[in-house]
């Protein structure tokens, strides 16, 4: 049995402890915001906050998450949180769309360390969120329009 | 019962219904034609609009008492658009306002729903808003007089009198008034008029401005339905071993492994391969990796990709070519005295589409017989016959559920719909007494086959002593998409009906014959034909001492829209005035695909890693009418990221013995952020009829880019992706 607290509630799993947190939100807790890519850590689709920072959830056992605090695109809130979804929505981020809420938790996380990230930085944070309709061009502008809306 | 009413899926966020209602938009999920509503799953199937008393005006358009419009949506939106631009047309002659447009995916119905370019029910081709331009106005338009017809009955006043804007509907002269929803009732019961008047281009008030997109804060918010996130409390999740050669058969498995992983419920063979069902995905998984199987390879393909491009390259010299195109002397004019020739054999390898997500289905058998499928269905008629005839059903008692899509650049689109055989299949084997979400992993999906095909260019082409081109002599070698026995239009087009005026010119091509499935790919013919012609045309210039822009020009026809588009970019870059600084080049390509005209200019260094970087790229497209800028600017965008990957760094190649050497995204690079381009996109003015912007940004990447490397290094692409032709030393 592992105990954590998911989106600001607590949760128990007794499932396989080896299950990897993103079935366990998808399957078990029925959370589908967090997507499978990839299962091997490459793609961030499955991106999430643990205890505050971004972890692809396709890679980590639920057994290592024992007393820890997870967040999800469901539960993300925040000054950060709202400017990120305010400045996608603005200027019309995603395509598919699938990938978009590791992209937006990855960006998330990126402002709550760097409020105001270069391109370089931007890049940097995000190179293990993969779009495949590229929509990086947007997600680039609405990380710093989200910047300036919180600067401002 | 199922899960996935939109409160379970949302989470306890308490804004998010707030941030959905207020945006006014709801796609999620499939809304139930009314027919079906009694053998549907009322939790599953549940959209957030007003759909009580909601009445049908036409098969494309409902509105209901609240006065919300729902616009069906024969195309499935998978990034492109659609949702959006067909909800625009309507809403145009309906002469709605914005805020009270939904829409929602129409049911699969090959007659009513068919594409007017294809025939039957499909997206792809880049014609949703091309085909649906005329067709989604006349369904506003015919919903607009019947509304206008309701209220001139009910005031008694002359129709004509009556005038529509932003949803409120007006008779001046007795200052009378209504929005759509008082008077739905009555005008549901109009007889549709027969013929009705579509606006003159100039009174357009959405046409050709930006529209947010209507999927938009779904996707924000994580609350957007894939066939992935659709669940049953008593759902199988099913995975397939698949072999790892093409055209290989199960021979005999061993399954106690697998069945001993707490979850696996069941291990069956199907065609496909051996299926594994369990009670959740990671047991299933788990399960899968249990197995051992053994395959027949006596019918593979065992050959590596590299024999394959040797024995294609026998096909391009040999006999009984097809002629694509032919005019001129070639023979003559390549052997002639004065004349200055070059040759290029290229070769581009198999490409997956890899899209974000990967293939997957939900089956459902009702307690009546009838099936539901839920899936990113690009044929949807396609995929019911599939259905229908794997497991044995009417087709009349299948209903496929058309869901939001995570991409598929073609992948979705199927002829006999191979993929939903495979899941029909495993749904059969399953017994069919519980729902089953069969899903594809990405090492699946990457070593699956139905590629964009191995292609081989054989080309040679000459200048004069002006440096005027003077012949272009072109063999193809591949597979036929559509697996022709004569000249596959899809194999030649982009190069066979190239624009550029050269006196003697002859375009061949040979259909080969590979046990590994072939598909289209985002731009079909285009995504080869386009690098072989402007890369090779670009040589040419070279050669005849000619500027790329300049050189281009003079051979494009007068008044033609390639012409356009290139000094468009052209203006945009500064060709004429500036140049690349220094350590880097520009390359330029120009293509007409799916009747679309793109230009496009890259600025291009040398990367740390030794390929290329590219830093800017500026584009010009003429897509005729354009119903909304910010669409065709993000296609442009993304079809110029998707199509830069592919060139730099995506192959699927069949090793020694014929396996797959790729498996995922660490061997099948994906574009990343910190390597995308900032691009500029310039959209020019038309007044012809609209055309598609989903596939037509991607072709010119390509050669633009090979262009400016060959121009800063000297060294001509001949072989994709870039990145392993700089590995092989060419």
């Amino acid at each position: 049995m592992v105990s954590f607290t998911l989106n600001g509630e607590d949760r128990q799993f007794d499932g396989d402890p080896e299950t990897p947190l993103l079935w366990v939100l998808r399957d078990a807790e029925r959370l589908t915001g967090t997507k499978y890519g990839c299962g091997i850590a490459q793609c961030g689709a499955c991106t999430v906050h643990v205890d505050g920072m971004t972890r692809r959830s396709c890679i980590t056992p639920i057994s290592t998450l024992e007393g820890s605090t997870v967040t999800t695109i469901e539960g993300v809130e925040g000054p950060e949180a709202e400017a990120v979804q305010a400045a996608w929505t603005a200027i019309d981020v995603p395509q598919c769309g699938y990938c978009q809420s590791g992209q937006i938790m990855s960006a998330v996380s990126l402002l709550q360390m760097n409020p105001k990230p270069s391109d370089e930085d931007i890049d940097g944070a995000m190179a293990g969120n993969i779009c495949r309709c590229a929509t990086y061009q947007r997600i680039r502008q609405a990380i710093h329009d989200a910047a300036d809306k919180m600067e401002a | 019962m199922g899960y996935h009413d939109g409160h379970s899926a949302g989470g306890p966020r308490p804004s998010r219904r707030a941030f959905l209602t207020g945006a006014g938009l709801v796609i999620g999920m499939t809304l139930v034609p009314k027919g079906f509503a009694k053998t549907q799953d009322p939790s599953v199937i549940q959209a957030d609009v007003q759909t009580d008393g909601a009445r049908p005006f036409n098969a494309f358009v409902r509105i209901a008492p609240d006065s919300s419009v729902t616009v069906l949506s024969k195309h499935i939106e998978f990034g492109q658009g659609p949702y959006t631009g067909l909800t625009t047309l309507v809403a145009e002659e309906l002469d709605a306002d914005w805020s009270q447009m939904r829409v929602e995916a129409a049911p699969a119905d090959d007659e009513i729903y068919k594409n007017l370019a294809f025939g039957l029910q499909g997206t792809g081709g880049s014609t949703a808003i091309a085909n649906s331009y005329e067709q989604m106005r006349q369904a506003g338009a015919t919903a607009r007089a019947m509304l206008v017809a309701a209220a001139a009955e009910e005031w008694g006043v002359p129709a004509g009198e009556i005038t529509v804007a932003r949803g409120t509907i007006s008779h001046k002269a007795s200052g009378r008034s209504s929005d759509f929803g008082a008077l739905v009732e009555k005008a549901a019961g109009q007889d549709a008029p027969s013929e009705v008047t579509l606006k003159d281009p100039k009174d357009f008030v959405l046409i050709g401005t930006d529209r947010p997109r209507l999927d938009t804060p779904s996707k924000v918010d994580g609350s957007a339905i894939f066939t992935l996130d659709i669940g049953f409390d008593d759902m199988l999740i099913a995975v397939v071993a698949h072999p790892d050669h093409f055209g290989a058969t199960v021979k005999s498995f061993d399954d106690t492994a697998a069945r001993a992983v707490p979850g696996v419920v069941d291990v069956k063979e199907i065609p496909q391969g051996v299926a594994v069902y369990a009670d959740n995905t990671f047991a299933a998984l788990k399960g899968r990796s249990a197995l051992k199987v053994e395959w027949d390879l006596s019918k593979a393909e065992t050959r590596s990709s590299d024999e394959i491009f040797e024995a294609y390259s026998k096909i391009a010299d040999g006999e009984g070519l097809l002629e694509a195109a032919n005019h001129g002397d070639i023979e003559a004019v390549l052997n002639k005295d004065g004349t200055r020739s070059v040759e290029a054999l290229m070769r581009f390898p198999f490409l997956a589409h890899a899209p974000m997500e990967p293939l997957d289905a939900v089956l459902v058998k009702r307690e009546d017989g009838s099936i539901d499928c839920y899936n990113g269905a690009q044929f949807p008629g396609q995929d019911k016959a599939a259905i229908a005839d794997v497991c044995g059903i009417d087709p009349a008692n299948i209903r496929v559920n058309t869901q939001l899509a995570g991409g598929s650049f073609g992948r979705r689109a199927q002829f006999g719909s191979p993929y939903m055989r495979e899941a029909a299949e495993v749904f059969k084997a399953s017994g069919m007494s519980r729902p089953v979400k069969h899903m594809w992993t990405r090492e699946d999906d990457i070593r699956g086959g139905f590629y964009r095909p191995i292609y081989l260019h054989k080309l040679s082409g000459a200048v004069d002593g002006d440096g005027t081109i003077v012949a272009w002599n072109q063999t193809i070698v591949g597979q036929s998409i559509m697996n022709k026995d004569e000249l596959d239009e899809t194999s030649v087009e982009g190069a066979s009906d190239m624009p550029y005026r050269i006196e003697n010119r002859r375009v061949m091509s040979a259909n080969t014959a590979l046990p590994v499935p072939a598909l289209w790919w985002r731009s079909v013919g285009h995504t080869h034909t386009a690098f072989a012609v402007e890369s090779f045309l670009d040589q040419l210039l070279e050669l005849g001492g000619k500027d790329p822009v300049e050189g281009r020009l003079a051979l494009l026809p007068e008044g033609s829209r390639e012409r356009g588009v290139l000094q468009k970019v052209a203006d945009m870059a500064g060709w004429k005035s500036g140049s690349a600084p220094e350590g880097r080049a520009w390359g330029v390509a120009v293509h007409k695909s799916f009747s679309t005209y793109v230009a496009e200019i890259v600025e291009v260094s040398i990367a740390e890693d030794g390929g290329p970087k590219v830093h800017k790229v500026w584009c010009a497209v003429d897509c005729g009418v354009v119903v909304n800028p910010n669409i065709v600017k993000a296609q442009m965008e993304g079809g110029i990221g998707y199509g830069l990957g592919a060139i730099l760094y995506d192959e699927v190649t069949l090793g020694e013995g014929g396996a797959v050497l790729q498996s995922n995204f660490h061997d099948y690079r994906s574009l990343r952020i910190l390597e995308m381009p900032a691009v500029e996109v310039a959209i020019l003015p038309s007044s012809e009829a609209p055309t598609g912007v989903g596939e037509p940004g991607v072709p010119p990447i390509g050669p633009a880019v090979a262009n400016a490397w060959r121009r800063l290094t000297g060294q001509a692409v001949e072989t994709l992706p870039i990145k392993s032709s700089l590995g092989a030393g060419a």
